[in-house]
This record gives C-alpha cells, sequence and structure tokens, in this order.
C-alpha cells in the first residue's frame, strides 16, 4: 500500500470517526467534517459541472480548439475537434441560445434585472415538463392501470393457482381500496367508509415495507463504514 | 422506576450501541447465512443467462460513493455474470460519481478476473454525460450523437463493438444500478417502456419500494438493497460455483444486516408492548 493509500484511509478513516462522535453529542469535530462536507461537496459539484457540461457541450462547440487545451492527449484533442469543426454551423450556433439562457439566469444577482431570469426559469420548466408529462403519462398512468387489470382467478399449467389468485386479488382489491380513501367527494360512511378504510390499512402496510427497508438501507451503509473502519485498523495493526 | 417505564426512557445511546455491536460481533465472527435468491431477482440473472453470447448489454452505473456498499455489489455481479456470458457490455453512467464508480468496478472485475477481455470488443467504458433522463431520451434515438467518443476521449467509430449501435432499441438488455434519481424508474420511462427493451437493475433498498409497483410488466427484475445483492450473488454461485471466491461480498455483508434488523425488530416490539401497557395503566389510573 503507498503512501497515497494510507493517506486517503486515515483522512476516511478519522473523518468517519468525527462524523459517527454525533451519536453521542454534538461537538467540535463532528460540526468540522460537516463543513468540510459540504465545501468539498460544493467545489466538486462546480468542477463536475465545469468539465461535463459547460465545456463539452458550450465552450467546445461555440470555439472547438478550446477542447484542445483539456484534452488529456494531443490526438484526443485533434479527434473532437475535428468532429466539431464537421457539424453544420447551426448545429454549433445554436448552443447560443443556452449561452444567453444561462447568463439570464445569472441576472437573479442583480435585483433590478432579477425579472429576466423568469425567462430562462419558464423555458426550463416548459422543457421538463414537455418532456416528462408524456413518459409519466404513460408508464406511470397507462401502464400502471393495464399492469392492475389482472384476472381474479388465475389458472397456471392448466389449474387452478391460489397463489396467483390470491396475488391478484390483493392488487386489486388494494389498489382499488386506496383510491376510495382519497375520494372525498362522497362522505366515508357504510360500505364506502368500510373499504376506505381497508384503503388505510393497505396504505400503512405500504408505509412500514418503505420504513423497513429505509432501515435495511441505513444499515447497510452502517455496514460499510465498519468495514471501511476495519480495513482501516488492520493497516494500523 | 419500573422495566417499562425504564424501557420508553431508555437513553437512545444504548439503542446505538447495541446496533454497533450487532454490526460488529457478527463481521469479526465472520457469520454467513444461507441466502436464497427471490423471483424478482432471479428473473434477471435468468434473462442475463439466457441471452445468446454476445448479446449487446447497456450497463449504467448511476450511483455515487454514499450507496457503495449496497450497489456496488450489485453491479460487480451483473458486470461479471455478463463476462461470464460472452455479452458485448456497454458501460455508462447518468451520474456524475458513476464513471469513477465503473472504473473501480471495471478494474476490479474484468481486468482481475477476465484479464482475456478485450475493451472495444468485448466491453466498452462510455464515461458519464451531463443530462439526466433527457440523457436517455436523447441516446434512444441518437447514441453515437450523445457519445462521440468513450471515457478516454477516444472515437467512438474507431470500436469494434459500436459498429451496430446507432441507438437504445439496439440493446438486448438494460441493467441499471442506481440509487435516486435519474435512476431506474427513468431508464423505464424513457427507454424500456419507450422502445419494449427489457430493463432491469439493482437500487438502494430505499428506493426500491418506489420501483417494485413496474413488476414484472414493466421492470424485468429487481434487486433491492444488500439483500437483493446478496440474492444475485447467490444465484451466480449456484450456477458458476468457480466464482464464489470473488461472488460473496453481499452475503457476507447480509450476517451483521440480519442481526442488526433482530435487534431492531426486538426494540420495536418492546417499545409498542411498553406504550400499550403504559397506555392501559393510565387510562386505569385515570378511571380510579
Amino acid at each position: 500500500m503507498g503512501f497515497t493509500d494510507y493517506f486517503v484511509l486515515w483522512v476516511g478513516g478519522l473523518l468517519t470517526l468525527m462524523i459517527f462522535s454525533f451519536l453521542y453529542k454534538d461537538n467540535p469535530f463532528y460540526k468540522f467534517a460537516e463543513h468540510l462536507f459540504v465545501g468539498v461537496s460544493a467545489a466538486y459539484w462546480m468542477t463536475v459541472a465545469f468539465w461535463t457540461t459547460l465545456v463539452p457541450n458550450m465552450l467546445g462547440y461555440l470555439y472547438p480548439p478550446i477542447l484542445r487545451w483539456f484534452a488529456t492527449s494531443r490526438a484526443e484533442g485533434e479527434v473532437v475537434v475535428n468532429v466539431l469543426y464537421q457539424l453544420p454551423w447551426y448545429d454549433r450556433w445554436l448552443r447560443l441560445i443556452p449561452l444567453i439562457l444561462g447568463l439570464m439566469m445569472l441576472t437573479r444577482l442583480v435585483p433590478k434585472a432579477a425579472w429576466m431570469s423568469r425567462w430562462a426559469m419558464a423555458f426550463i420548466i416548459g422543457f421538463a415538463a414537455g418532456t416528462n408529462l408524456t413518459r409519466y403519462l404513460q408508464s406511470d398512468f397507462v401502464a400502471q392501470i393495464k399492469a392492475t387489470l389482472v384476472p381474479l382467478i388465475v389458472f397456471d399449467q392448466g389449474g387452478f393457482s391460489l397463489g396467483g389468485t390470491l396475488t391478484n386479488i390483493v392488487i386489486v382489491g388494494g389498489v382499488l381500496s386506496a383510491l376510495v380513501y382519497f375520494f372525498f367527494a362522497k362522505e366515508h360512511k357504510g360500505w364506502f367508509g368500510g373499504t376506505a378504510r381497508v384503503g388505510i390499512w393497505v396504505l400503512m402496510i405500504a408505509f412500514g415495507a418503505a420504513f423497513g427497508y429505509t432501515v435495511m438501507a441505513r444499515i447497510s451503509l452502517l455496514i460499510g463504514r465498519m468495514n471501511f473502519l476495519g480495513q482501516w485498523l488492520q493497516s494500523i495493526f | 422506576m419500573s422495566f417499562i417505564e425504564k424501557m420508553l426512557k431508555i437513553d437512545r445511546r444504548i439503542i446505538f450501541l447495541l446496533i454497533a455491536l450487532a454490526v460488529i460481533i457478527p463481521m469479526l465472527l465472520n457469520l454467513v447465512f444461507v441466502v436464497r435468491p427471490s423471483p424478482i431477482v432471479q428473473t434477471i440473472f435468468d434473462k442475463v443467462d439466457g441471452l445468446p453470447d454476445g448479446s449487446k448489454v447497456l450497463l449504467s452505473f448511476d450511483y455515487g460513493p454514499a450507496t457503495v456498499p449496497e450497489n456496488r455489489p450489485m453491479a460487480e455481479s451483473l458486470l461479471r455474470h455478463c463476462m461470464i456470458k460472452g455479452h458485448r457490455t456497454y458501460i455508462m453512467a447518468v451520474w456524475a460519481t458513476g464513471e469513477a464508480e465503473a472504473n473501480i468496478s471495471i478494474g476490479r472485475v474484468i481486468r482481475t478476473e477476465f484479464p482475456d477481455k478485450v475493451y472495444g470488443s468485448d466491453y466498452i467504458q462510455l464515461g458519464y454525460k451531463a443530462g439526466n433522463q433527457g440523457l436517455i431520451n436523447a441516446i434512444f434515438t441518437d447514441f453515437k450523437g450523445m457519445y462521440t467518443t468513450d471515457a478516454a476521449g477516444v472515437d467512438i467509430n474507431s470500436f469494434p463493438m459500436m459498429a451496430d449501435v446507432n441507438a437504445l432499441p439496439d440493446f438486448d438488455l438494460i441493467l441499471a444500478v442506481c440509487s435516486g434519481k435519474p435512476g431506474l424508474k427513468e431508464w423505464v420511462q424513457f427507454a424500456g417502456d419507450r422502445g419494449d427493451i427489457p430493463v432491469a437493475g439493482g437500487v438502494t433498498a430505499v428506493e426500491a419500494p418506489l420501483l417494485y409497483p413496474y413488476y414484472p410488466k414493466q421492470l424485468l427484475g429487481l434487486m433491492g438493497g444488500l439483500q437483493g445483492a446478496a440474492e444475485y450473488e447467490a444465484a451466480l454461485v449456484n450456477e458458476y460455483p468457480e466464482y464464489r471466491a470473488s461472488s460473496m461480498t453481499a452475503v457476507k455483508l447480509m450476517g451483521p444486516q440480519t442481526v442488526a434488523h433482530l435487534v431492531i425488530i426486538f426494540f420495536v416490539i418492546i417499545g409498542n408492548v411498553a406504550f400499550f401497557i403504559q397506555q392501559r395503566r393510565e387510562k386505569r389510573a385515570r378511571r380510579e
């Protein structure tokens, strides 16, 4: 194990202990680790955005030679620059529109011109809504309704399938009762109220399953950290 | 103070300590439980295993270092399985942190266990591109328009395995290992449903309940958290026992996971019983 590996292991180990110290009570070591994480994250994402979005998707298109400075090798730079120069002029210069919209977003820093940022924001919202709406409608609405239209009596390999039948009854019954619970135009009384009550139970079971999974996730992360601390201690002793 | 009152006022630090012990002791004892693949995981294994050799599989690493304990075993099992079966594996990332994770897994799995696999013919690292679900949307119709080079900046058309890949529907299977948004849900919405392409993968346990409604019609199979990863490893080891040594990461971690769960279940039961007894006592006291 080289010096860098040791250094990374020690920094990781000490920071993990600093964060874990919060479980006892708040303290300056925890605060230090927390602030360090916030600062490093902000810097990391800023750098990632610059290298993966601004440089390849905008600056490179507007002025391809700039990519020669950022390429890992001269050959790589030449390939990318040549590819970009072969594009039709409008493919490259259309990138001026996002540049202008991006600058308009920055007008939020100047109170008198802040209204201009709304146009850029409107573009983002419009694009996101337009792109997502059809996919959500198709996958989360139409396809989910289709997936609920299942036979309530299931025959498998020529015979009656009790497991399949029960599963489908739970799916259809669960969906319908949960929907009834969220139907507020009619008072929840009588058979309607009873169905809504079943709906509450279905929702509670779903929340319980989600909570169980969340606990599992947190414990997995704890195990991962413990594993790491184990490696750290092994490197010391 | 009665036992019930003590339980209701137990210091949270004692619970933290017990959870820590529940994790550390099984780790020290190398406690391993038998894991059996459930149908929702077995279907992914069967699909990967059933594809003819040389099939085109897209594997997206959409997670970061924060969820490595859950996601890495899934990703590496899938990668290992693809290599065993000789599938052409196209590695990409919709998450910026995914590219680094993919590089680590390529080193740990392909370069270590399959050194004869040729870059550009058997597997390729396409890397990360910005755009979230917009990226999936774009590569659905024009793959090479977005990926003009691989992650190292080499012209995409210079790789033999890219010759017959122009859009997402050209792939035989899409696998994604994810820990948030964009993730498996977006792969289902923007690729699977749109192009009728089989989509499967693994997600963190927190995400898993949100993905279950898509199974089995829109999502071929799902690995949920460490348990899902362990089940895939178990399926892999059942079929290919020669990979036992390298394919037991998640299975080994399920020991501490199970013991920690038992401690949590114990405290949930004790807490509820104590709460109801206390409530009954208070009611009785009010009546008297």
